[in-house]
């Protein structure tokens, strides 16, 4: 049960937000505050307690009819992986209230209500083990998020809701027709029909059709995560939203695009994805190289940021298609370390648009002596974004790339050139905006500010000098999907098996066989 | 009349003696509330009867009419609508003024027309239901006696006509072919050689039916009819008579319908066609009647992939949808309703710019059954086109599958565009709009069952599995 409250509680959280509105400008963000405060500390209690009780392959697991006619229940389960994401979702959640405090004028109550309902979807996306369930929180999560860029965005808003929406939607559909098809294959094959994820791994079906129903999943992921082409949608989507909804974007939706290759698309389709990993790869590398170059060329700062994410998220696709331990764990990593850097970016250049109601680079720079407290926030999250060392987004992209090397590094080389295409862009922006000629003054982060800012370093600096536990947990993980995932051996893909050894990551003495 | 007949004819018996007993009294007292109460008791009594139906079907009323569990559930959802349409009326029509009391008899006279195609398994019923139906909705539709209202009453009865004509032709074309006018007796040779007679006289049934469905290529009249007719009526257009051809048309073609025959893959054309066009058409309207006359025809693009599935798992997905749908296009043509005001509908789509704002609840309900026909979470509209592409994907009809899924994603854009102009800010910020509280009653109640089907189906779905158990054969 507790996972169902998991998941309610920031619907309950919204609509008091909303009913609250008219008490006052800042009750909305106390009470979601409290609800995604709660909310994490149960993450906290369930990660704390994990060892204890993870018997199975669940953490812990509640699992109900609700549409028994066909097949359908409300299954929830979480393991590691979920924990963790679960974990992100309320910790950006509350970082999303913080950062629209003061810019978020009009209509409190409603902004909260959708702030809420998206966490709530992207929760419920993250805990379903139940193929219908997922496409429902999986669809749940877009209107409130459409409403948040649509209503409360920038001045290009309604051309780039729209295009959020139809470009997710799309992919999407084809996910519908493919969980369906994947239904009635499994129910004439076995006589069950069900949508339950554990029933439907290792459903015997043609190569052809495995390969079709991979590709369809791929489409509505990929859309997500955003792999190159389909990309076009983000830079819109993350430039013209309000500060809260880009960190929820970029933070969070993410991520459900890495979390869907992972546990659905590969485990459910290992030998099509097998042999899809080479494009994969391809599209990753494109990504990686052509969202950093098409970053330096920005002039407007959320764009930018925009652009990164494009390029860092290259890297998960990168480390899932790899499939194995060493860049799962990588993809993993970066997935968290990328939402948390990358939406105190966003939260930056929020704040100064607040400040200075433009985004544009070229009327920026030499904010450091009016503003050191965000300029040095603003150099620690550049460097965390370039993978400096003791950071948690090198531990991400190091073990992708040692972990593609394995397998193809021809991959690994063009991908690794990224990393110093980010490292131009990142020193540029602060170069842009903290140096030079002093243009005009900008008031400095406040108190709410700077406590956001502290905890979000203090995550990517704990997951960059101690990243153990958090590894340990996907670690888990890793260990069910290898066992769910691995086939017959005469399909020959033993290749998608993870291997056996348990590395061991630790900074005096580097990656250790165990 | 055997006790079981007259319990299984109840429903219809009491409609049509409460059409003519309102006949008689309007003669000499003509209270608009007092007739609107008197049709709406009309329809719960109706309602009441088909548990008593039920417990008698399923038995055939002469050979004209059978009345089973799917007759049965499509009554009912019938007279549901038809009563929240009755509903939305009296707050539309307002006033205490007497000339509305022919507007109820005649809404009575197409539900009952729309019971009768239920039910009916015989082209004579057929005809007779269809008669009754449209001729009724003729004077609904000019009702209101304006200039656009009395073009789209001529509108609709030209095209009444001339697809009634057709039909009688498919019908006579098929009874040569056959010997008989019963829909059993065509089924011997559905199947197997019909031979070009059959095949044509189907074909022309299916042009006939496909007038009042108003698919692709027989669409040309909807936006300018649903336009032109209030708004409520608009409603029983879009929603009971078509899904009352709907119904008959799947009791006719039950068991014909083959993949590769020329009928299928001419139904397969219509379907893909009405699909895209549609939505395709939406896309550029200004006006939210004319909007939701082109999402119609794509919703009944939709609901021919089920139908062309043909099955019990097919036939269960029709009835769900048909719910889902109802609910949701009485809804956003209810929204439409209540915010209309002396004989002209709002129906420009700018003036809802800042709704969200003077009406916030109106707007929510709107945004709902708009979401609801787009097909999203938490609303009937999802679960309807869940089970429409699995009946599709049962059948392995991908091509149409597909189909459903990419011109949906077009159809996105108009409702979005929609819900966007009801949250923007209006600069000209007027009051609030006064909404009649009958209006408001039917509104919330057509919320609520949006939401409830969307998230716990599960009653619902018993009931069309149920109901949709004798078309497995």
């Amino acid at each position: 049960m507790i996972l169902v409250w998991i998941v309610m509680l920031p619907i309950i959280g919204g609509l008091i937000a909303r009913l609250s509105g008219r008490f006052g400008r800042t009750f909305p963000a106390w009470v979601c505050l409290g609800a995604l405060a709660i909310d994490i500390a149960l993450a906290v209690g369930l990660w704390l307690g994990a060892g204890a009780n993870a018997r199975g392959a669940w953490i812990v697991e509640t699992k109900m009819p609700w549409i028994p006619q066909l097949g359908i229940s409300v299954h929830l389960a979480m393991d590691g992986l979920s924990l963790v994401l679960v974990a992100l979702t309320f910790f950006l959640g509350i970082c999303a209230v913080v950062s629209s405090w003061t810019e978020v004028k009009e209509r409190v109550g409603f902004f909260h209500l959708n702030l809420m309902l998206t966490l709530a979807g992207i929760t419920g996306a993250f805990l379903a083990m139940d193929l219908f369930l997922f496409y429902f929180f999986w669809e749940l999560m877009l209107i409130p998020m459409f409403l948040l860029i649509a209503l409360w965005g920038h001045e290009n808003r309604r051309y780039a809701s729209i295009k959020f929406f139809i470009f997710t939607q799309a992919g999407s559909l084809l996910m519908l027709v493919a969980i369906l098809a994947l239904f009635f294959i499994h129910g004439r094959a076995t006589g069950e029909y069900t949508f339950s994820y554990g029933a439907l791994l290792g459903t015997p079906m043609g190569y052809t059709t495995e390969l079709l129903l991979m590709l369809a999943f791929f489409a509505a992921f990929a859309v997500k995560l955003p792999a190159f082409p389909v990309h076009t949608w983000l830079p819109d989507a993350h430039t013209e939203a309000p500060t809260a909804g880009s960190v929820i974007l970029a933070g969070l939706l993410l991520k459900t695009g890495g979390y869907g290759l992972i546990r659905f698309v590969i485990p459910l389709f290992p030998e099509a994805s097998f042999n899809f990993a080479p494009i994969a790869f391809a599209l990753a590398v494109v990504g990686i190289v052509y969202g950093a170059v098409l970053a330096f060329g920005q002039t407007d700062l959320k764009r930018l940021i925009a652009y990164t994410s494009v390029s860092h998220m290259g890297f998960v696709l990168l480390g899932v298609y790899a499939w194995n331990e060493l860049a799962l764990q990588g993809a993993l990593v970066q997935m968290v370390c990328h939402g948390v850097s990358t939406g105190a970016l966003f939260m930056i250049a929020g704040s100064l648009q607040e400040r200075l109601h433009s985004r544009d680079l070229s009327g920026m720079g030499g904010f450091w002596t009016s503003a050191p407290k965000m300029g040095a926030v603003m150099l620690v999250f550049a460097l965390a974004s370039l993978g400096l060392p003791g950071l948690g987004n090198f531990v991400g992209e190091f073990l992708v790339l040692i972990g593609v090397f394995s397998v193809s590094p021809e991959a690994a080389v063009f991908a690794a050139s990224g990393l110093v295409l980010s490292a131009i862009y990142s020193l540029w922006i602060v170069q842009r905006v903290f140096h030079g000629p002093q243009k005009i003054t900008v008031a400095d982060f406040r108190g709410h500010e700077m406590a956001a800012m502290a905890s979000m370093i203090a995550v990517i600096v704990w997951l960059g000098l101690f990243p153990q536990p958090v590894l340990d947990l996907f670690g888990q993980t890793l260990k069910t999907l290898n066992v769910t995932t691995a086939r017959p051996v005469e399909t020959g893909i033993d290749k998608f098996k993870a291997g056996p050894a348990v590395y061991r990551i630790n900074l005096s003495t580097g990656v250790q066989k165990k | 009349m055997s006790p079981a007949e007259f319990s299984a004819l109840l429903p219809l018996l009491i409609l049509a003696a409460s059409a003519a007993l309102l006949t008689a009294v309007a003669g000499f007292y003509r209270n608009h509330g007092f007739v609107a109460g008197f049709t709406m008791a009309a329809f719960v009594l109706s309602f009441a009867s088909l548990f008593f139906a039920k417990s008698a079907a399923p038995v055939a009323v002469t050979p004209l009419l059978l009345v089973d569990d799917f007759a049965l559930f499509f009554m009912g959802l019938t007279f549901a609508a038809s009563f929240v349409l009755t509903l939305l009326s009296y707050g539309y029509n307002g006033g205490a003024e007497g000339r509305h009391t022919e507007y109820y008899i005649l809404l009575m006279l197409s539900a009952l027309g729309a019971a009768v195609l239920a039910a009916s398994r015989h082209f004579a019923s057929f005809f007779l239901g269809l008669e009754t139906l449209s001729v009724s909705l003729f004077g609904l539709v000019a009702y209101m006696r304006t200039a656009r209202g009395n073009e789209a009453g001529l509108k609709y009865l030209v095209l009444a006509g001339a697809s009634s004509a057709f039909l009688v032709f498919g019908m006579a074309l098929v009874y040569a072919a056959t010997g008989s006018m019963e829909f059993s007796g065509t089924g011997a040779l559905k199947g197997a050689e019909g031979g070009a007679v059959m095949t044509a006289g189907m074909a022309m049934i299916i042009a006939g039916a496909g007038f009042k469905l108003a698919v692709v290529p027989f669409h040309g009249w909807t936006p300018d009819v649903y336009e032109g007719a209030p708004a409520p009526v608009g409603a029983f257009v879009a929603s009971v008579s078509k899904g009352a051809v709907i119904v008959v048309l799947m009791r006719l073609m039950s068991g014909a319908l083959l993949p590769g025959r020329p009928l299928f893959i001419f139904l397969t054309v219509v379907a893909v066609a009405s699909m895209f066009a549609g939505n395709l058409l939406a896309l550029f309207q200004e006006n939210v009647k004319r909007v939701l006359a082109y999402s119609s025809i794509a919703h009944l693009g939709y609901l021919l992939v089920a139908f062309l599935a043909s099955g019990t798992f097919a036939a269960g997905a029709v009835a769900f949808y048909l719910a889902a749908y109802f609910v949701s296009i009485i809804g956003a043509f209810g929204v439409v309703t209540v915010l209309s005001k002396n004989g002209s509908d709002m129906e420009k789509l700018e003036s809802y710019r800042g709704l969200a704002r003077r009406n916030p609840l109106v707007a929510a309900i709107f945004t709902a059954m708009f979401l609801s026909l787009a097909g999203i979470p938490l609303t009937a509209g999802f679960v309807g086109k869940f089970y429409l592409v699995a009946a599709g994907a049962a059948s392995s009809m991908w091509l149409l599958v597909l189909s459903l899924a990419l011109s949906s994603v077009i159809g996105f854009y108009y409702y979005l565009r929609i819900i966007l102009v009801l949250f923007a800010p209006d600069p000209e910020q007027g009051p609030p709009e006064f909404i009649h509280p009958a209006g408001s009653a039917a509104l919330i109640a057509l919320f609520a069952v949006l939401l409830f089907l969307g998230v716990y189906p599960g009653p619902l779905l018993s009931l069309v599995g149920a109901a949709a158990a004798g078309f497995g054969q």
